[in-house]
């Protein structure tokens, strides 16, 4: 990520350093990710302290210090979805993206992650792709819709 | 300034508006138990082991001393059977990740507890948060801070900082109360060469 983009959205938020958690989550949803010259340049630019930023980064789930894939595949294993063979949903991903949950593929095309629930139990089993929702999947299904990405 | 009276442990005590009650307390010659506790640092409220009882009108409550402030009249138990069970529980849930430290041991014999009493996690760091805040609030340096969350909380050098700084300094290592501090350091140390 060029550093220039990461000072337009530095002055955008006034470059206060109350507003840092703002910035990074505009870094991240921009860039996908959160590289060390992007959080070195906030804490520069902010007079926020290293620690600190890592803290924040490492704490929240929505942030990645590692890049992340152009597909985000949210695989649902709440208990409702559970019950529904999501495990098996979750082999199925796995199989057709060739990567675990928590990985991202070498060409940066998926990120797998398991999550608890996504408030649609009725939908069980459930798969979210870059926040669409794919319901009542079947393995087959899963494979057939994960094709659709490029 | 206006001096609030309360009273701890049956002594009458005068202290200051806006004090904690374990300054007070220390003032007054009254020991209470701490681990995240350091004089030249913002009140922290990380180890909970400083907990007692507190009574307003009548009615009992736990608080952290630490990071209670004094009020009018209150009547303090820094000993009792409930707190020293409470302290009890508290100490052996910090031995299940640093079994063997020796200001935990002490403890251990004071409170009866058991080191053996939880599955083990010996992550030998209690989150204490002394290295992090006297690194950040006395030296200024921020060499050192806490990374993740929950139980997978843990404390992590800066690389840069810690390079440049870290050698000529570390006066965080004898705050540490389980050693863990140093280990940490030795083992970024090793990162570097």
């Amino acid at each position: 990520m060029e550093i220039d983009k990461v000072d337009k959205i530095i002055d955008k938020h006034g470059g206060d350093a109350s507003s840092l958690l703002q910035i990074m989550l505009d870094v991240q949803s921009e860039n996908n990710w959160l590289p060390k010259q992007a959080l070195d340049r906030i804490g520069e630019k902010l007079e926020v302290p290293m620690n600190r930023i890592q803290h924040i980064a490492t704490f929240y789930k929505a942030f990645s210090l590692v890049p992340k894939g152009r597909h985000n595949v949210h695989v649902c294993v709440g208990t409702a979805c559970h019950v529904r063979g999501a495990t098996r949903i979750l082999d199925s991903v796995e199989e057709s993206t060739g990567i675990k949950s928590g990985e991202t593929d070498l060409d940066l095309k998926f990120s797998v992650e398991t999550v608890n629930c996504l408030g649609c139990c009725a939908l069980g089993p459930v798969v979210e792709v870059n926040g669409k929702v794919h319901g009542k999947m079947t393995p087959v299904k899963t494979s057939e819709a994960l094709k659709l990405y490029e | 300034m206006s001096e609030i009276k309360f009273e701890i442990d049956g002594i009458k005590v005068k202290a200051k508006k806006g004090e904690t009650l374990l300054d007070a307390a220390q003032d007054a010659g009254i020991f209470i138990p701490t681990l995240c506790h350091h004089e030249k640092l913002e009140p922290f409220g990380g180890c909970r082991l400083c907990i007692v009882e507190v009574e307003v009108k009548g009615w009992t409550k736990l608080v952290v001393s630490c990071v209670y402030p004094v009020e009018k009249d209150i009547i303090v138990r820094t000993r009792s059977e409930k707190i020293d069970r409470i302290r009890k529980t508290i100490i052996e849930l910090l031995m299940a990740h640093a079994p063997d430290a020796p200001e935990l041991k002490k403890l251990a014999k004071e409170y009866g507890a058991s080191r053996d009493r939880y599955e083990k996690d010996p992550s030998f760091c209690i989150h204490c948060g002394l290295c992090v805040r006297y690194c950040a609030e006395v030296k200024k340096a921020n060499a050192i801070g806490f990374v993740d969350r929950g139980i997978n909380k843990e404390i992590c050098f800066v690389p840069e900082i810690a390079s440049q700084m870290c050698n000529d300094c570390k006066e965080c290592f004898p705050l540490c109360p389980t050693s863990y501090l140093q280990a940490a350091f030795v083992l970024t140390e090793s990162l570097i060469a």
